[in-house]
């Protein structure tokens, strides 16, 4: 579904992307794992358009995504740090995104958004929230308008452990609809029932993309953790 | 799309400043001219200032929200061309409600108006450089120093520059060559085109003068409001070019 090949982008002396070529596929519940600053957030803002790449192409679906902006309709994003203006009210602000969306009402999904009880405090100004609650709406956003991927960057850090159990049920839900699903997080224990395959990054490069089940057959592990931190430990 | 900057605190308290000095120099100057002369001087430096610096921050202060626009599927040209309205039309709402509605009280002659249109125009042009500021420079603190630098460069610099010029090249016939120099500056265009209205120009000396035959002519007047509209859309323009290509 998104295919990214050669990727590379730097930021002037810094090798942010250094030729990374992945396919990503409908169904997968991709991880994107690696330490800090490995380029997995500018690979994500890369398939997004937010980040246009030196070199190398990314196609969406066999579209090129460069020049392209309506292929983001069918993306939900969850930044790391979702800030919103100070003085709009949570209502406000999901209001403004259907508005850009144009999409039917009936073919929102507002799961989320209930199971945050986001409703109970439509009034409420963006300022006042805390980080916890504005993760809730990042989340509510990215799930919203039903995307055929999804692509959470962080969604547990500052989650409540109810609401961290929302979500993880939610990410489950969707990857059952044939969604391909991008999630990166350093709690590589939260990540175990959920993904299927295991995207490993450093130093800007793409170390390896395989399936969690061969890679669980290569280390004889069961978590995730162990898997991890068995393979970091032989490269 | 921005009804957020309506509610700032910041564009409410502009707007009970302006209204605060338009109607206080009203109120003490028993002859509206002298008033209005005040009052011009006061919207010249303060206008910019309030434009480029509020503009700035809030730029600055929405960059994840941007970011998120970004990721939405809009054009990158609708994102900024939304702020870049909803900014101005609430610094333009601000000051018509500040200055606007006194001068409508008080001086509701050509001056007056020109006065106003003039402010106008002054908003849009420092909002739209504002954001050229904050889409070149990445950081937030580089970025109001420019904001700064640039408005002392308008309001101050600028015109101690032309004052040096003129004294170095006295010898030469320089008047003519005011009139475009003063096309560089929209705060001093402004002032010229509002100061000819008033009738004050013989103050000027003979560039006065010639300011009359130039900007004093319907032909002149319209002139300097295209140029200033230039200046509005000029850094809009750039640093829509540059926004499309840029990497958040």
């Amino acid at each position: 579904m998104i295919i990214a090949s050669n990727v590379s982008k730097k930021f002037g002396r810094l090798k942010a992307l250094d030729n990374v070529s992945v396919k990503l596929l409908r169904g997968e519940c991709v991880a994107l794992i690696g330490p800090n600053g490995s380029g997995k957030t500018t690979f994500i803002k890369s398939l997004l358009g937010m980040v246009v790449p030196d070199h190398g192409f990314i196609t969406f679906n066999d579209k090129n995504i460069l020049h392209d902006w309506n292929y983001r309709s069918r993306i939900g994003y969850m930044p790391q740090i979702g800030r919103y203006p100070d003085n709009m009210s949570i209502g406000q602000v999901l209001n403004m995104m259907k508005d850009i969306r144009k999409v039917k009402s009936s073919e929102m999904d507002e799961e989320l958004i209930e199971a945050f009880e986001l409703n109970t405090m439509a009034n409420k100004r963006m300022r006042t929230l805390s980080g916890g609650t504005r993760q809730k709406v990042s989340a509510s956003l990215a799930f919203l308008f039903n995307p055929d991927v999804l692509i959470l960057d962080e969604p547990t850090a500052g989650l409540d452990p109810v609401a961290t159990e929302i979500l993880k049920r939610k990410i489950i839900q969707e990857k059952q609809k044939n969604k391909l699903i991008m999630i990166t997080s350093h709690v590589l224990s939260e990540l175990d029932e959920l993904v299927t395959e295991v995207m490993y990054m450093q130093d800007g490069q793409c170390r390896f993309h395989k399936k969690v089940d061969v890679l669980r057959a290569e280390t004889s592990e069961e978590r995730l953790t162990r898997v991890m931190a068995s393979i970091i430990s032989k490269m | 799309m921005i009804i957020d900057i309506l509610r700032n605190k910041i564009v409410i308290g502009y707007t009970l400043f302006l209204l605060a000095i338009t109607l206080s120099i009203f109120n003490l100057e028993d002859q509206s001219t002298k008033g209005l002369l005040s009052l011009l001087n006061i919207i010249l430096i303060v206008v910019p200032l309030v434009c480029i610096l509020f503009s700035a921050i809030y730029v600055y202060n929405s960059n994840e929200f941007i970011e998120l626009l970004v990721s939405q599927p809009i054009k990158r040209s609708t994102i900024l061309l939304s702020m870049f309205t909803g900014l101005s039309v609430s610094m333009v709402v601000a000051f018509l409600i500040g200055t606007g509605i006194p001068i409508l009280l008080f001086e509701p002659t050509s001056t007056g108006f020109t006065m106003m249109g003039v402010g106008v125009l002054l908003t849009l042009i420092f909002v739209s450089v504002a954001l050229l500021t904050a889409v070149y420079a990445r950081d937030k603190a580089k970025g109001i120093g420019w904001v700064i630098l640039l408005w002392l460069y308008f309001s101050l610099l600028f015109d101690g520059l032309i004052l040096f010029i003129l004294y170095q090249f006295s010898e030469y016939p320089l008047e003519k060559a005011m009139v475009g120099i003063s096309a560089l500056n929209p705060i001093d265009l402004s002032r010229i085109l509002v100061l000819l209205k008033m009738d004050v120009s013989a103050m000027m000396g003979y560039t006065g003068a010639i300011f009359r035959n130039f900007f004093g002519t319907q032909y002149g007047f319209w002139m300097a409001i295209a140029v200033m509209l230039l200046w509005a859309f000029i850094p809009l323009f750039i640093s829509l070019r540059k926004f499309k290509r840029k990497d958040l």
